[in-house]
């Protein structure tokens, strides 16, 4: 299938979607919805960096909430910023401090860079609890519009319509580099960096574009979440949570596809979502660190990667 | 002016006690990392693991925070030994690219920080024990035990490994996987078991490291992930495989953090460890006395 | 007489306090066949990372078509004109045979600006790669699937799908049987007879005598003799120092 072919496939699931979900006007279905599909976009953007390229970013953290606090930000000079530009300005400034970590660490060992990230996402998170404009350790609220513009009704609704708009352009992204001069590039890089070099590859160059699209759009994915929460201190807006999920699920569905994070978060999110109403949301949060662990050691080529297996 | 020099010394002072603590905390990385080359950045999780039993031991039955590790030093071990075979198995005979085993080890990190929540809440938890609260004083130098304890509790631990290392059949043997391991296998000794062995070495440490952290602060689950950055920043900085580099390196950001906690205020702290590793990844990634 | 095609004078490489190469001055003119042999462990493959920028040397210089390759990352070196096979194979383990000779393709042909492939004509290249190695009937397999003779003519294959002017064959024949030796032979010959310039690494002096116009000789890091190859085999220190062995 060409990339316009799935482009329109896609819009119009999404469409349907946001059309029964209109229709069914319940809150609740919103609020557990845009989180599903917000990991859907984390664990894409983790992927084409991880999956694809073969680096692992523990710093999800610090590019979702440099989205998030750059929303804070703006909505502090200008309140009236429509959302959709905000998020634009989210992923800019992700992905320019993914591009400078990269600049710093990516000609190293690839765990090194990994431990960096580590690093970053906790020296971000410092500087964020220091800063008194964004509200510092005592966090900041976000008042929430009473109607969502363009569409009325539920805000909610509104924030939703985005995020699915964002999951649109990142899987098409992701899908789109799977077979591409990029895609063959990063995979080789991932196979073995060393021979790629020597197969005229420009390594840094790759993983720096890598960096900055995983980055970039973790941010386009943290920036409508003051308006979700209306309330955002650091230990939430950092939770190892987002990380941890952004790597699990994608690592459970499978990484070597576009397809694995969006089957990864539907069946960790919903999941979670089971346990946290029945059991306890204490226990929810234990589910996907297990998972991983699970799939790590058991089933490393995720979900979609065992059915591809049983297929051929 | 007299004041500030105090303020000076006394941080300069406690800055080297806690370096010397943190040499403790890192010492389990600097075998698992530097030699073995496996990437446990769970090991902060287990050290807070520690912490709790010591915890646990110090208000059920009132025993010695420092003792209780020392007693649960086999337990730990052994945990260790289960960690490495599980990673041996899944990762290192598939010689797989690293991706799955550090997503191995940040699971396990996240498992271990949310049991501890499970278990003991999010609460500040704190030890008592006789050296907690008294300084020995010399002069104008005031030294907390609650920092000179730990302090030589963590030497004696560092000393004592590298002895072991430099001058034990095993530890030589340890030395020498870490170096070649190919001429170790055509020598008849088994890689994989001086591994586990190291291995679960590091974990031990990880015993003793956490009941000294509960005796320096109160802990709580969440800040195993401070430490993350404080170990590697250490051992990168010291040189993987270098214990004399990994103490230098663990003096010196203790000195740097307290100096900065003192003039800056201590909420920049975990920063300056991150900030360091960052500028040491960038710039001399081998370290003042790396391989 | 034209300047050299690759000019190496002084080139050292230490690691740590062991000297992997000392003081190697070579030239190699275009269009030439020089046969590299030396025993093992005297720095022939450290010779070909050097060159072609997967490690960096400690002094001398290297110029490739009369400019510096100093400061130029492997991949810079590989888009110049350079190419090598690895010593151990080193194939995209996630890619099959043929993707794995995409990779050159789109990397260090297409970028050079003219002559580059598109579409189905990369398809058609890579097939007709595979079918110079032998391997055409494997081209959607893995490289796990392949014999370690096999997988060291992927190795080939992929360094002449990036269309050098110069090519290290760095111990392709390992293991071959005699036929696939000559046909090995036969594929080198082709390729130089379409000007790319050849240095083969081996160990079998059979195909070394064959294919050399002259033959360089590596022992412990230095180079001692240097030549036509009859002459040089029957150097006294060639004959001690390998030959003889």
């Amino acid at each position: 299938m060409g990339s316009v072919p799935f482009v329109l496939a896609l819009v119009c699931v999404a469409a349907a979607l946001f059309a029964v979900g209109r229709w069914l006007n319940i809150s609740y279905a919103f609020f557990a919805a845009y989180v599903v599909v917000q990991y859907i976009v984390l664990g894409t953007a983790w992927n084409i960096l991880g999956g694809y390229t073969g680096y692992v970013n523990f710093g999800i953290t610090a590019f979702f909430a440099l989205g998030a606090y750059s929303s804070v930000v703006l909505y502090k000079l200008v309140p009236s910023l429509p959302l959709p530009i905000m998020m634009v300005v989210g992923g800019i400034v992700a992905g320019l401090v993914g591009l400078g970590t990269g600049y710093l660490t990516l000609r190293l060992r690839g765990v090194f860079f990994s431990i960096a990230t580590l690093a970053l996402a906790v020296v971000v998170q410092t500087l964020i609890t220091n800063w008194d404009f964004v509200g510092g350790a005592r966090g900041a609220y976000v008042l929430r519009p009473r109607v969502a513009p363009l569409i009325g009704g539920d805000y909610i609704q509104y924030l939703f319509l985005l995020m699915l708009g964002l999951c649109v352009i990142v899987l098409t992204v992701a899908r789109s580099i799977e077979h591409s001069a990029l895609g063959y590039g990063f995979a080789a890089i991932r196979d073995d960096e060393g021979a790629a070099e020597a197969s005229g590859v420009p390594t840094l160059r790759l993983k720096l574009i890598a960096t900055v699209l995983s980055g970039g759009f973790m941010g386009m994915a943290g920036a409508p979440l003051p308006y979700y929460v209306t309330y955002l201190d650091p230990a939430s807006g950092f939770s190892l949570n987002y990380a941890v999920n952004a790597i699990a699920m994608p690592l459970i569905g499978g990484t070597s596809s576009w397809l694995g994070p969006v089957v990864g978060a539907v069946l960790v999110g919903g999941l979670q979502e089971y346990i946290r109403v029945t059991i306890s949301s204490a226990v929810n949060v234990l589910v996907a660190g297990v998972l991983l662990v699970v799939f790590v050691v058991l089933a490393p080529e995720g979900i979609v990667g065992l059915f591809r297996r049983r297929r051929r | 002016m007299d004041a500030s020099l105090d303020l000076l010394v006394n941080a300069v002072i406690s800055g080297l006690l806690l370096g010397g603590f943190y040499a403790a905390v890192s010492i389990g990385v600097a075998i698992s990392f530097g030699m073995l080359d496996i990437v446990n950045i769970a090991h902060p999780g287990f050290i807070l693991l520690g912490s709790y039993v010591a915890y646990f031991a110090n208000t059920m039955l009132g025993m010695d925070p420092i003792l209780a590790a020392v007693i649960a030093l086999p337990a730990f071990y052994a945990l260790g030994a289960l960690v490495y075979q599980v990673y041996y198995v899944a990762f290192e005979r598939r010689q797989d690219q690293s991706l799955g085993g550090l997503s191995f080890f940040f699971g396990l990190l996240f498992i271990t920080e949310v049991a501890l929540v499970l278990v003991f809440g999010v609460d500040y938890r704190l030890v008592q024990a006789r050296y907690i609260g008294p300084s020995l004083n010399l002069g104008w130098i005031e030294l907390p035990l609650r920092l000179f304890v730990p302090f030589l509790v963590s030497m004696v631990m560092v000393v004592g490994l590298q002895l072991f290392l430099s001058r034990s059949f095993l530890g030589r043997a340890i030395e020498a996987v870490a170096q070649d391991q190919l001429a170790l296998r055509l020598m008849a000794a088994n890689p994989t078991r001086i591994k586990r062995v190291a291995f679960g070495l590091s974990f031990a440490t990880a015993a003793i490291a956490g009941a000294i952290l509960i005796v320096i602060q109160p802990v709580e689950p969440s800040i195993g992930r401070e430490y993350i950055g404080r170990v590697f920043a250490i051992c990168v900085l010291g040189g993987l495989g270098s214990f004399s580099g990994m103490v230098i390196a663990a003096v010196t950001l203790g000195v740097v953090e307290s100096l900065t906690a003192t003039f800056f205020g201590p909420s920049w702290a975990p920063a300056v460890s991150f900030g360091v590793l960052l500028v040491t990844l960038a710039v001399r990634p081998s370290g003042i006395l790396g391989r | 007489m034209m300047t050299p095609l690759l000019q190496i004078s002084g080139l050292g490489k230490r690691f740590g306090g062991f000297t992997a190469l000392q003081a190697i001055d070579l030239d190699v003119q275009e269009g030439e066949r020089l046969g590299l042999i030396g025993p093992n462990g005297s720095g022939k493959s450290t010779l070909v990372n050097c060159i072609c920028g997967t490690l960096r040397h400690d002094a001398g210089s290297v110029r490739f078509g009369g400019k510096t390759l100093d400061g130029l990352t492997a991949h810079q070196r590989t888009r110049g004109g350079l190419a090598r096979s690895f010593q151990l194979p080193r194939p995209f383990g996630t890619l099959s045979l043929a993707e794995n000779l995409r990779i050159p393709i789109l990397y260090a042909v297409n970028a050079r600006g003219e002559g580059g492939l598109a579409g189905s004509a990369i398809d058609a290249r890579c097939r007709d790669l595979l079918s110079e190695v032998g391997l055409a009937d494997k081209a959607h397999r893995l490289p796990r699937d392949l014999t370690q003779i096999e997988m060291r003519k992927l190795e080939l294959a992929r360094a002449m799908a990036a269309q050098p002017k110069l090519l290290f064959a760095d111990e392709v024949m390992a293991g071959l049987s005699h036929a696939e030796i000559d046909e090995i032979i036969a594929l080198l010959f082709r390729l130089n007879g379409q000007g790319v310039t050849v240095i083969m690494i081996e160990h079998i002096m059979r195909a070394v005598m064959q294919f050399s116009q002259r033959l360089a000789v590596l022992v412990a890091g230095r180079k001692i003799a240097d030549g036509k190859p009859a002459d040089v085999v029957r150097d006294a220190e060639v004959v001690r120092a390998y030959l003889g062995e």
